[in-house]
């Protein structure tokens, strides 16, 4: 099977300059991209085994001797290409904020709270049904300091790697009904009401855990379709 | 296990968003952003920025290079890819129909910039590899960059100085000549290794030509 990597998919993307999200108008390039043909280059990529993933790496309320604070949730979904074929052994990595909206990292000083018990970083290889699962505790929103009285809504960043180069994707899932979207340049980069909503993950009533976990669907569709024959 | 997504509603890609600026404990753990990891659990790395495994034949080099934004100031949170073929100009991937390469050598990296806009990686000269039309293409990597302030990431391509095949390079003759100079990096030696220096300018005069793939 052969897979081709139509560009037109790509006008769900953000813009490189979109100007709302102020960082990008000294990071996003000038001038205009250059057109090339697709290679052996592109349309090959890394493959994972599962041989650096550990057990507990996609539960990341075991990593540390004590429970992190906040709800426990269950995000979970499928991965797919264009085609609606599901895509196995996919590395799924992803971080977040703690339960308060702080990241571990140094360079967060928002004034909330770190949790002992919670690094915020994931990660996992779907199964052969594309089939993916983290048990975590949901993300505080968080100030920045795009513009006054900037907050993120609440969202967990996603890496994944599909079957070449070319399907890389980097994104952020958000929770339904947030009351942070209307304000967030970076959800609005994407200017598609349908393509904004595929970033949005699901209520998940029927895999929630009673007495548990909420648990959220977030299905992912990555770049990548069978080669038709040539259409005229 | 659950039931697969319903198969009659429509499927479009799901939109790229920024890997912002707190990716590094998540993704480049032992890259040079400062962080603390705060807890015991030890995180065995996926991905690093050193390519070179014991089988792998071919020339030791480092490429090295600092990432600038439009006001020409070094970007200290992106986060570089790249994807190589290895020394005889094998993928490792099934659609190259060459493979097996050396078997371990996976020619896949990632690296963080330090705060500096510095990022590195070790790995192994890559050989030719064939392109459109049964034409080669000059030895080359494929580079990929995430940083806060890119809702999606650039793709652009290092070519290697002094290669006579980069005059042919089919790729490379698409790009304006007066701006191919920004793919090739330059050969320097560093207490004995050889070093390619591949600086990426984001943005402005001498912006790196990056591609529309
Ligand atoms: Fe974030």
């Amino acid at each position: 099977m052969s897979l081709v990597y139509p560009k037109e998919s790509l006008s769900a993307y953000p813009k490189h300059l979109s100007p709302g999200y102020k960082s990008t108008i000294k990071r996003s390039p000038s001038k205009p991209l250059i057109i090339v043909p697709h290679t052996i280059s592109e349309l090959t990529g890394p493959a994972y085994g599962h041989d650096a993933i550990q057990e507990n790496d996609n539960d990341l309320t075991k990593q540390h001797k004590g429970e992190p604070l906040g709800e426990r949730i269950i995000v979970h979904g499928h991965i797919l290409d264009e085609d609606k074929r599901p895509l196995p052994n996919v590395l799924v990595e992803l971080w977040q904020a703690n339960s308060c909206g702080r990241y571990v990292h140094i360079v967060d000083q928002h004034p909330a709270p770190l949790d002992p018990n919670f690094t915020g970083a994931g990660r996992t290889v779907t199964d052969k049904e594309g089939y993916y699962r983290f048990i975590t505790v949901k993300p505080g929103a968080y100030p920045w300091g795009n513009h006054k009285n900037a907050w993120r809504p609440n969202h967990i960043h996603f890496s994944f790697f599909g079957h070449s180069f070319l399907s890389r994707l980097v994104t952020q899932m958000y929770f339904p009904g947030d009351y942070l979207f209307p304000y967030d340049p970076i959800f609005n980069s994407v200017t598609d009401e349908k393509a904004r909503q595929r970033m949005v993950a699901t209520f998940d009533l029927e895999n929630t855990i009673p007495d548990w976990a909420l648990c959220f669907r977030f299905d992912v569709v990555l770049r990548g379709r069978e080669q038709t024959p040539m259409e005229h | 296990m659950t039931k697969f997504k319903d198969q009659n509603i429509e499927v479009g890609i799901t939109p790229s968003q920024t890997v912002g600026p707190f990716f590094a404990y998540g993704l480049t753990p032992k890259g040079r952003c400062e962080w603390d990891p705060n807890g015991q659990y030890s995180w065995k790395e996926t991905i690093g920025d050193n390519l070179i495994t014991p089988d792998a034949s071919g020339d030791r080099i480092r490429i090295e290079g600092t990432v600038y934004d439009g006001d020409g100031m070094p970007v200290n949170d992106a986060m570089i890819e790249i994807w190589q073929a290895d020394s005889q100009g094998r993928y490792a991937h099934p659609r190259d129909g060459k493979a097996l390469p050396n078997a371990t050598f996976k020619g896949f990296g990632r690296s963080a910039t330090d705060k500096n806009g510095v990022y590195g990686f070790e790995t192994i000269k890559p050989g030719a590899v064939a392109g459109p039309n049964g034409k080669m293409q000059a030895p080359h990597i494929v580079v990929c960059i995430f940083s806060r302030g890119m809702l999606r990431q650039i793709y652009t391509r290092l070519y290697f100085a002094g290669e006579t095949a980069n005059a042919a390079d089919p790729i490379l003759n698409l790009v304006p000549a007066d701006r191919r100079g920004t793919l090739i990096a330059a050969k320097e030696s560093k207490g004995g290794q050889t070093v390619y220096r591949f600086d990426i300018r984001v943005q402005g005069g001498n912006e790196t030509v990056f591609f529309d793939i």
